[in-house]
């Protein structure tokens, strides 16, 4: 524990370091997901190898992948940019099999029903659809919030300053309490943004609390 | 381009498929983890989320504690169990196993919620026992659920197994490090790129076997 | 020759960064890139052991950009430059633990690191993979043609933090071990090492063809670090490459093979440095490299693997103690 008082300032700043470099990419997954999920979930073909492919985009090692995308990007290694495309990369495998399932779970009859009433096809995406599918939006981004904010830390490796790099320091210099540390806030990070969108969407999505009941008791 | 055909012609060069430390040894050895690292964690989770989805108790725990397994940073287990249990292959296949533990979890417990309750008190009126109920109607028709989880876990696990060469083991990693280490980026490239196809002849060879196991007559979910 | 005859950009070390964060254009990707960039975003309120006196009219371009490699021997003697330049008045911004050289000599290049510690042989051999071993001298001279246009090495240091073969001492007094020649005819050699000492000519190839031993690498990635050396106690392996400045080489008595026919590379420390370090700054590192000697590195490594110091702590009381602040 001595260890983790002394240095509470170095904590502080690779903790901080993190969550900048986190929530970027969770952000521009999220976000850029839902339009592809939204172009490939009518379309069986392109949805079923689009949702394979993307789980194998998660089987790149990400090391190699830091190291090689400055290549294409025309970055150094350690730049931000980097970094955020990597995990954005990362995050929308994860992500665009999630949200393509969860708008595919809405009802083609409310779609439908929506369409008759009048809705414009961007207006019944906005209002009809992404509530409709809300909940499993929000269970996905949960996963990739999570993700997200655990691998950051490969970063550590190459010299990006993150919660990883707690691990290379400690592993070298035989510290126990500076890895451990590493762990407990790296995780301690990851349920806490699993916490913020847990809460958000109790505020953003109400409707999405009383489904259990029905479902409970068939 | 240019550094992928590098990689490839890595790959190609006919010296680099036998002898000590060639393409198919490290390929061997990776596959190994791989399954090491699964199974155990299958010889866990797959129960515990067989009678978390049978019961259908205690589902918010198990639910809570794989999410956290999620956020553990597996360079940060490797490292510290690594500290702890010195080189060789234990201290990075329990870093493993916890990586695959969530996914089989959840592909466990789905695959018995996923079966219609009608279906299950309909055999409970036939008389069946808890166990028969579990193992000859739960399990067989949620059998593609839980091959799924098994899948998500084992394509993880592939891409992360190179972390063990960083404690002294075998594997792919080997190649990546050796070359990230060197500036060697053909042999970097080459080892992920051989990663890849792994994780792809997995992926498929689950896949087919999530079609196998659907059951006749069952709806696909 | 590989020195790149490519023009370098002479800018500031922030234009990088600053032109991503316009093209990035939200504020959270900004913020994002700022943390990145910076090795230290809490750096002037957390003031590190140097007691925040960096503002002491730097150069008008902006604060030198000290990096280190991710070794934590490094990264004190990075701390040790950042320290004794501060207090000549230069103001200074710290990007310790990079990675890989593949990672900060691009940014050494391109003038986003101005200093970063370096050893002689290692550096060499990244830039031109033939080159001759020789004396810490040669190896200087030869750097001076290596390194691409505006990079230099300033006077190496005698401190040296090398390569090794060392062994237990049961085992070296078994099978009467001195020399790396020795091992010549020993069955069933392993050598717990960094991956990467599997290529380096002083690897088991060049161990074979010098001294005729057969030797396999263990591939452990804590440079010279706790596993490396508990895979060598607890007899996993029967050599280690534990680098020469490691406090665990006395703390366990190890024994280290003489190397007569000076195959491995001397790694004298050397510090590289951009154009921006004018000749003031370098009679200010050069007060620290002119006594760091080997004994001083390990004494310095000792205080952060067994005391567990930081670096900030651990140069601040070096130099103090060897009278290089307060000038």
């Amino acid at each position: 524990m001595t260890w983790v008082l002394e240095n509470l300032d170095l904590l502080g700043s690779r903790l901080l370091a993190h969550v900048l470099q986190a929530i970027p990419p969770i952000l521009l997954a999220f976000v850029l997901s839902l339009p592809i999920a939204k172009l490939i979930a009518v379309r069986g073909w392109l949805r079923t190898s689009l949702t394979a492919g993307a789980g194998l985009l998660y089987a790149i090692p990400s090391l190699p992948l830091f190291i090689v995308l400055p290549l294409f990007l025309g970055t150094s290694i350690r730049s931000p940019l980097n970094i955020v495309v990597a995990l954005t990369i990362y995050g929308l495998a994860l992500m665009v099999p999630s949200a393509s399932e969860a708008l595919r779970a809405v009802s083609g009859d409310t779609l439908r029903a929506a369409t008759a009433q009048g809705y414009a096809p961007l207006q019944r995406f906005w209002q009809v659809e992404l509530p409709l599918a809300g909940p499993a939006l929000v269970a996905g981004l949960r996963v990739l919030a999570v993700s997200t904010v655990s691998l950051v830390t490969v970063g550590g490796v190459l010299g990006v300053p993150s919660l990883g790099m707690l691990f290379i320091d400690g592993f070298q210099r035989g510290i126990l309490e500076e890895i451990l540390s590493g762990i407990v806030l790296t995780v301690a990070l990851a349920l806490l943004l699993d916490l913020l969108i847990v809460l958000g969407a109790r505020v953003a999505l109400p409707w999405a609390r009383t489904p259990r009941r029905k479902g409970a008791r068939a | 381009m240019t550094q992928l055909l590098e990689a490839l012609a890595w790959i190609a060069d006919p010296t680099r498929w036998s002898g000590p430390g060639s393409i198919p040894v490290r390929l061997l050895e990776h596959l190994w983890y791989t399954l090491l690292g699964v199974g155990i964690a299958a010889l866990v989770a797959i129960p515990v989320g067989l009678l978390v989805g049978h019961t259908r108790r205690g589902r918010g725990p198990v639910v809570a504690l794989s999410g956290a397994a999620r956020a553990l940073p597996t360079l940060g287990l490797v490292t510290l169990f690594g500290l702890w249990l010195g080189i060789g292959l234990t201290a990075p296949v329990l870093a493993f196993v916890i990586l695959a533990i969530p996914s089989l979890l959840a592909g466990a417990y789905s695959a018995c919620e996923a079966v219609d309750p009608r279906t299950v008190d309909a055999a409970r009126a036939q008389g069946m026992t808890e166990w028969q109920i579990l193992t000859r109607v739960e399990v067989p028709l949620g059998l593609p659920l839980l091959i799924g989880g098994v899948r998500l876990a084992a394509v993880q696990v592939v891409a992360t197994v190179m972390l063990a060469s960083y404690i002294g083991n075998g594997g792919l990693g080997r190649f990546i490090f050796l070359g990230l280490n060197l500036s060697d980026y053909p042999q970097m490239l080459g080892g992920s790129i051989l990663v890849v196809a792994l994780a792809l002849v997995i992926d498929l060879a689950l896949r087919l076997v999530e079609r196998l196991t659907a059951p006749r007559g069952a709806a696909r979910t | 020759m590989t020195a790149s005859r490519t023009p370098r950009p002479s800018r500031g070390p922030a234009l990088g960064r600053r032109s991503f964060a316009a093209l990035a254009g939200t504020g959270l990707v900004a913020a994002g890139a700022a943390a990145c960039s910076n090795e230290d975003p809490l750096a002037k309120e957390s003031g590190s052991a140097s007691g925040g006196s960096s503002d002491g009219g730097g150069p008008a371009t902006g604060a030198l950009v000290i990096g280190s490699q991710q070794y934590y021997s490094n990264e004190i003697i990075a701390e040790l430059f950042a320290q004794v330049l501060e207090d000549s008045g230069a103001s200074v911004e710290r990007q310790y633990q990079i990675g890989q050289r593949d990672v900060y000599m691009p940014e050494l290049e391109s003038g986003a690191i101005d200093l970063l510690p370096e050893y002689l042989g290692n550096l060499l051999q990244y830039l031109d993979e033939s080159a001759a071993t020789g004396t810490a001298d040669d190896l200087a001279t030869a750097l001076g043609e290596a390194l691409p246009d505006g990079l230099r090495v300033l006077p190496h240091a005698e401190a040296t933090d090398q390569d090794s073969y060392t062994t237990t001492k049961d085992f070296a007094s078994q099978n009467q071990l001195a020399a790396i020649g020795d091992l010549a005819g020993v069955e069933d050699l392993r050598i717990a090492a960094n991956p990467e000492f599997e290529e380096r000519p002083y690897g088991p190839q060049g161990a074979k063809s010098v001294y005729d031993a057969d030797i396999t690498v263990v591939p452990v990635s804590d440079s010279g670090g706790p596993l490396t050396l508990q895979a060598l106690l607890d007899g996993t392996t029967q050599l280690a490459d534990i680098y020469t400045a490691d406090p665990s080489i006395a703390a366990n008595d190890l024994v280290t093979l003489e190397d007569p026919e000076s195959m491995i590379l001397p790694q004298n420390v050397a510090p590289l440095v951009s154009e921006r370090i004018d000749e003031d700054a370098a009679a200010a590192i050069k007060t620290v490299t002119d006594v760091l000697t080997t004994e001083e590195l390990i004494a310095l490594n000792t205080k952060s693997v067994t005391d567990k110091q930081d670096s900030a702590t651990i140069a601040k009381a070096w130099l103090t103690e060897k009278g290089l602040l307060g000038s």
